[in-house]
């Protein structure tokens, strides 16, 4: 495996571990922020995160994979 | 004829006049409806895709379920971002195999990679099976929309046999460019409606989300952490759900042809990095159920909500709007429903089981035919037996995602035999029916459909590790397979 792609792997699985393995986690109502129940809040933060993440992995595969791979 | 009914119309008749004048200037050929000529870039991959992925549902399921369910609902906002995670490493790869064998359809890509036309035929007709169901779902929704936003003068069959004449005419010209085109119109609609209501809902109530919140937490004081209103979706079934609904998402037959669609293999990934934006507009419908369920305590629908609401705020024009919205949202991924499930039947039913042979315009008609013959059976469904297919609905999502490991280890592991993939079929689409038909859904506070992925991709691991595939292990594995691509 290439190097990008691992740092993409790594990269990919933070929305996992966030969103789903962490979720009992953030299972509860307390500290309202912005309004909103904790819950929801670290859904949306994340949900919202998650582009820049895939972002970086992009960007990742350009600078450390091949071109020919790349494409 | 009032005001509402008169916008809904125009927005039906205008945008099936769209997706018929998307055929402007080309040729029709197989490949050219199934796939688009395999030449969309970012803007258009975004519309398809956008407009497969939110269906009526988006409008009437999630707002429904935040009503009478609450926090489980959750889900729904993050499943996409996770399926699109995945995406990002798994179509570019599909588009490549794609592209070099000239794949049309997901059984294309079975048939390809485990040199076996019966596994293409029984995936064709596993995809077939889960699709119509999806489908009947779009008619009853459609009808509920227009049944609703007329104010009931116009009963909700005579909205979805006018939708679905309407729905065939673009997809029989147009196929999947129709789709796309509509698609665009349908995604703009659709975003101001869901902004519009969400944002000002709760301000003409509550005067804000914040302060919806808390009233909602005052009077439902569970209602917004898992297991919410219910008493089978606790954390472990919302987490269960997320990994089978993410590897599940790009299985449907439709959503993997996408991929095919696009014109190169960045244009997939540059649209999985800003798709999980298009998620963060579900949490304004979710909040238009939660404000419905503090407005309109008891209704007897939960799924009615979001229009129910809309019926009380706003002005009938608005509704129209609204309605007008909710029906292209249903009319856009019922085209591509219909054009695939089709497409499947022609090409890798009669083409691969029947008739070798048949040349790729032959294949065309059948599909256009089916086109008609699809819609039919869907309408006659949607109308006269509504209910029969709930139990096949309730096990699509689980059902397709079974072709998960197959397609997961056909990309990327070279040990992968044809035998293992027929053995964790059939034990996971086995484990799904029975598990669901006889009411262990979710069991262990798992999503069944979890379960049987997971037996799935065990088994689908071990058989092939106990053995070889010569017929894969080949040298000339690479090569088409006959028949199984047209040449561009």
């Amino acid at each position: 495996m290439q190097k990008g792609t691992k740092y993409a792997l790594l990269l990919a699985s933070i929305p996992f571990i966030t969103l789903v393995f962490m979720l009992p986690l953030a299972n509860r109502i307390e500290p309202v922020i912005l309004g909103l129940p904790f819950l929801l809040f670290w859904i949306l933060v994340w949900v919202f995160l998650t582009p820049f993440i895939l972002l970086l992995a992009y960007l990742m595969e350009r600078r450390f994979n091949s071109k020919e791979e790349g494409q | 004829m009032n005001t509402a009914l008169i916008i809904i119309l125009c927005v039906v008749i205008v945008s099936s006049l769209i997706g018929v004048f998307a055929r402007r200037r080309v040729k029709m050929n197989l490949e050219m409806w199934t796939v688009g000529g395999r030449r969309f870039g970012l803007v258009m991959v975004w519309f398809l895709m956008a407009g497969e992925i939110y269906t009526t549902f988006t409008f009437l399921g999630a707002s429904g379920w935040a009503y009478s369910r609450g926090a489980p609902t959750f889900y729904i906002i993050i499943y996409g971002a996770l399926a699109y995670t995945i995406s990002f490493f798994l179509l570019p790869a599909i588009w490549r195999l794609g592209k070099q064998h000239s794949l049309h359809t997901q059984p294309d890509f079975f048939i390809q990679r485990y040199r076996s036309p019966a596994l293409g035929i029984a995936v064709a007709v596993i995809g077939v099976v889960f699709m119509i169901p999806y489908l009947q779902l779009q008619l009853t929704g459609l009808g509920l929309i227009v049944h609703e936003a007329s104010n009931r003068t116009i009963s909700a069959n005579t909205g979805i046999i006018i939708s679905f004449f309407l729905t065939c005419l673009f997809v029989y010209t147009s196929g999947i460019r129709g789709s796309a085109w509509v698609s665009g119109l349908k995604n703009v609609m659709m975003i101001v409606a869901v902004l519009v209501v969400g944002f000002s809902v709760p301000h003409i109530y509550f005067g804000g989300i914040g302060p919806m919140f808390q009233k909602l937490l005052q009077q439902h004081p569970g209602h917004l952490v898992f297991p919410g209103a219910t008493t089978n979706m606790d954390v472990l079934w919302v987490m269960s759900t997320l990994l089978l609904f993410s590897a599940g998402f790009y299985m449907w037959p439709h959503s993997f042809a996408a991929a095919f669609s696009a014109k190169n293999a960045e244009t997939l990934k540059r649209n999985a990095i800003i798709m999980p934006f298009y998620q963060l507009p579900i949490l304004l419908v979710l909040i238009v159920g939660f404000t419905a369920l503090l407005v309109l305590p008891g209704l007897p629908n939960g799924d009615l909500s979001f229009l129910a609401l809309v019926n009380k705020t706003y002005p009938a024009w608005f509704m129209g709007f609204v309605g007008g919205a909710g029906a292209v949202t249903a009319m856009v991924p019922a085209s591509v429903l219909v054009l695939f499930a089709s497409t499947l039947l022609a090409k890798n039913v009669y083409q691969t089981g029947f008739n070798p042979g048949a040349s790729p315009e032959q294949v065309m008609k059948l599909s256009r035919f089916l086109v008609l013959a699809i819609t039919a059976l869907a309408l006659l469904f949607a109308i006269y037996f509504p209910k029969a297919l709930v139990q096949l609905l309730l096990i699509g999502y689980d059902g397709v995602s079974q072709f998960f490991p197959a397609v997961v280890f056909g990309l990327f592991w070279k040990r992968i035999r044809a035998l293992a993939i027929w053995v964790g079929l059939a034990i996971g689409i086995g484990l799904v029916a029975l598990l669901v038909m006889s009411g262990h859904d979710p069991l262990w506070g798992l999503n069944a459909g979890f379960l049987a992925l997971a037996a799935n991709f065990a088994l689908t691991w071990l058989v092939s590790m106990i053995g070889a595939d010569k017929k894969l292990r080949a040298p000339m594995a690479s090569d088409s397979v006959p028949g199984v691509g047209t040449s561009a």
